[in-house]
């Protein structure tokens, strides 16, 4: 029997009931904050899918596949803006995870403690630069050194591919990739670490005592264990690459485009509509762009949901673990 | 609790109160208030420094009237207007008639824009001189080098290097880019049947960045890069552009504020019809040709607001017009915009004098 019963006894006084409908007030008060989160993203799925009829009606499946994009003639397709998106993300994915799960395993397996907490907060201090000043950061430091070291090393030592050929202007998908890398890096680097240091040292002191070395004790016991939580954070990382605006608008040259050379211009979903929205004025036009934010939704809300689900179940198998 | 003063807390808050409220009493005592008149519009960004100027000076000649304006984009602007929030509306591309789904609007062309083609070669000396076939040619990719014999034949005194142009243009939707694809259009039948006209266009090659500021940052970086922009922040920022050729007279001419406005002086028959009209590549001998106006919108029937509108305000709405065609011109230069010519103040008059309340004129002097 819950302690608080003795409250709902046939004697209980005005006072009491005063207090108690006070808290179940509260309580439905909180519940009513919670929900509106939940009707909120519902309300934004249903305005984006009423907005974008028009469009979904005229172009259909379609839409997905066509490569052009072309306001003049009421043309509208969203693959080279999915392509841009996805491909840019993908690149910073393939920068950031090695570098991210460097530093989470620094910080949480081989640093002096004393670093651990000053280091761990710079990394943090990271997330909290605003994405326009990434991007300013970019474009007249990034982009320049892209321009004239890192393109033409890369087109010398693997030009034979046709991943690294073409003009090298500094903008362009690469470095729209590079930016996204360093804003993910403290997503994935912070959580991850959470992860790892969420590993019981049960594990460890095993891994130990059969006389694994270090670094075999962070592979078989830290990383085995972790590597839901850490799959969990990495697509977080990638949730915020998908959907992120500012920075790589100023970099990646905004042109609806695929092409396989990443010095290539290139132009993300959020990017457009950032770009084209404000001065749109045809319905059709704009519906095409509210399409997009529509699919961008899509595809966000699952990498979310997904990322969540995975790092939920690893934290319930640790707590598991534990007791 | 006493404090040290003696006054209670009580006592010090009705204190307060009782002086807070003689302020106001007073304020108003001093000021008897005509009920004062807010104003909203909102719109093109282009303007929007020229409009809050003269919203701030109007407010000074007129305290009881207040001017709002929201720099949203043309197309909010649009928007907002067709759904009767705002009293005027701002923007850079006229509304064709038939997407006037809500109501006649009357364009007011309230001041000009011109769009220059920047450019950075490393070590020219002397100003890079074009034609609108060659500025189309470049942007279309016909044209890649700055050794092409068209550019060298239009520079007999330049040694232009050989090396590839990068071409930069504008990526947001923005009227910058729709008097420029405008010019090509009008200039170059390739690029009206390839590209047309719009403030955002499929480009066939090239490089988008966003804004004005984003198309600058990229030029002055790029060696051997051309872009366009805005007149007022190349010339603010000192960026070299180049003189274009008038088709007319053959002559190239620098853009300048008078340049701009002759390009208006070229079109005032088409104006007296339709003041809708392109202005870009403008008969007059001495016109820049990459120049347009920006307008204010209207409802030709103010009538329409419902309760939230009267003849008041509707009054007031084109007094405020009417000052900013006349007077406030003079505001133009400073901020780098054209003056409207005279001739064009004289249809602006015409126009406004076409709007009415319930069907009467409203402007009767």
């Amino acid at each position: 029997m819950p302690p608080s019963s003795f409250l709902f006894g046939k004697k209980r006084s005005k006072r009491i009931r005063k207090f108690l409908a006070g808290d179940s007030i509260f309580k439905n008060l909180t519940l009513i904050f919670a929900l509106s989160v939940l009707a909120l993203a519902l309300l934004i799925f249903y305005e984006l899918y009423s907005r974008s009829q028009l469009s979904i009606n005229e172009f259909g499946l379609g839409f997905l596949t066509e490569i052009k994009w072309d306001p003049v003639h009421q043309i509208f397709g969203a693959l080279p803006f999915i392509f841009g998106t996805v491909t840019s993300s993908i690149i910073a994915l393939i920068i950031a995870v090695p570098i991210s799960l460097g530093i989470a395993i620094y910080l949480s397996e081989l640093s002096p403690r004393r670093l651990r907490s000053p280091l761990s907060f710079m990394v943090e201090l990271l997330a909290a630069v605003p994405s326009v000043v990434y991007g300013l950061w970019g474009l007249y430091v990034m982009v320049p050194w892209i321009r004239d070291s890192l393109e033409p090393f890369l087109e010398s030592i693997l030009g034979f591919l046709p991943f690294f050929q073409g003009p090298k202007f500094g903008i362009g998908m690469l470095a729209g990739g590079i930016i996204l890398a360093i804003m993910i890096i403290p997503t994935i680097s912070a959580v991850s670490r959470e992860v790892m240091l969420a590993v019981p040292d049960t594990q460890r002191e095993a891994a130990f005592a059969l006389g694994a070395t270090r670094w075999e004790v962070i592979k078989i016991a830290v990383l085995k264990y972790a590597k839901t939580g850490i799959f969990g954070a990495i697509l977080l990382g990638l949730g915020r690459a998908l959907g992120e605006t500012m920075a790589v608008i100023m970099v990646i040259g905004n042109r609806p485009q695929i092409s396989l050379s990443l010095f290539e211009p290139a132009y993300t979903m959020s990017g457009v509509i950032a770009s084209e929205y404000i001065e749109a004025t045809q319905e059709l036009y704009l519906s095409a762009l509210i399409e997009i934010g529509l699919l961008l939704f899509i595809i966000t809300l699952m990498m979310n949901i997904f990322a969540r689900l995975l790092v939920w179940r690893m934290m319930r198998m640790f707590r598991g673990a534990k007791e | 609790m006493k404090s040290k003063s003696g006054i209670s807390k009580t006592g010090a808050i009705a204190l307060i109160i009782i002086i807070a409220v003689a302020i106001v009493a007073a304020y108003y005592a001093l000021n008897p208030q005509t009920q004062t008149i807010t104003l909203n519009g909102a719109g093109a960004t282009f303007p929007e420094p020229l409009i809050k100027k003269w919203a701030s000076e109007y407010n000074k000649l007129n305290p009881s009237v207040v001017i709002n304006y929201q720099g949203v984009g043309s197309g909010g602007g649009i928007q907002q207007i067709k759904e009767k929030i705002v009293d005027f509306a701002g923007t850079d591309a006229p509304v064709k008639d038939e997407e006037m789904t809500t109501g006649e609007l009357v364009h007011i062309p309230e001041t000009m824009g011109a769009v220059v083609v920047a450019y950075n070669i490393p070590g020219l000396t002397g100003t890079l001189k074009l034609d609108g076939d060659t500025i189309a040619k470049i942007y279309l990719g016909n044209i890649t080098k700055w050794n092409d014999p068209k550019i060298t034949a239009l520079n007999p005194e330049l040694s232009l290097p050989d090396e590839d142009i990068f071409v930069t243009h504008r990526s947001d939707g923005s009227g910058t880019t729709y008097i420029f694809t405008d010019y090509l259009s009008t200039v170059s039948e390739e690029w009206a049947n390839e590209v047309g006209k719009g403030k955002s266009v499929d480009w066939p090659v090239g490089v988008g960045a966003q804004g004005n500021p984003g198309v600058a940052g990229l030029v002055q970086q790029n060696p051997y890069s051309i872009g366009y922009m805005e007149i007022a922040y190349a010339y603010l920022n000192n960026i070299p552009y180049a003189w274009i050729k008038n088709e007319f007279s053959e002559e190239f001419i620098e853009p300048t504020l008078e340049s701009v406005s002759k390009a208006a002086e070229g079109f005032l028959e088409d104006m007296e019809e339709d003041v809708r009209v392109s202005i870009v590549n403008s008969p007059d001998p001495e016109a820049y040709p990459i120049a347009s106006f920006t307008y204010i919108l209207l409802y030709k029937e103010q009538n329409v607001y419902g309760a939230s509108g009267s003849l008041e305000k509707s009054k007031a709405t084109l007094n405020f017009i009417w000052w900013a065609v006349h007077e406030g011109q003079d505001y133009s230069e400073a901020l780098q915009y054209a003056k409207l010519p005279q001739e064009v103040v004289a249809i602006c008059e015409e126009l406004l004098r076409s709007i009415t309340y319930n069907g009467q004129p409203i402007i009767t002097s």
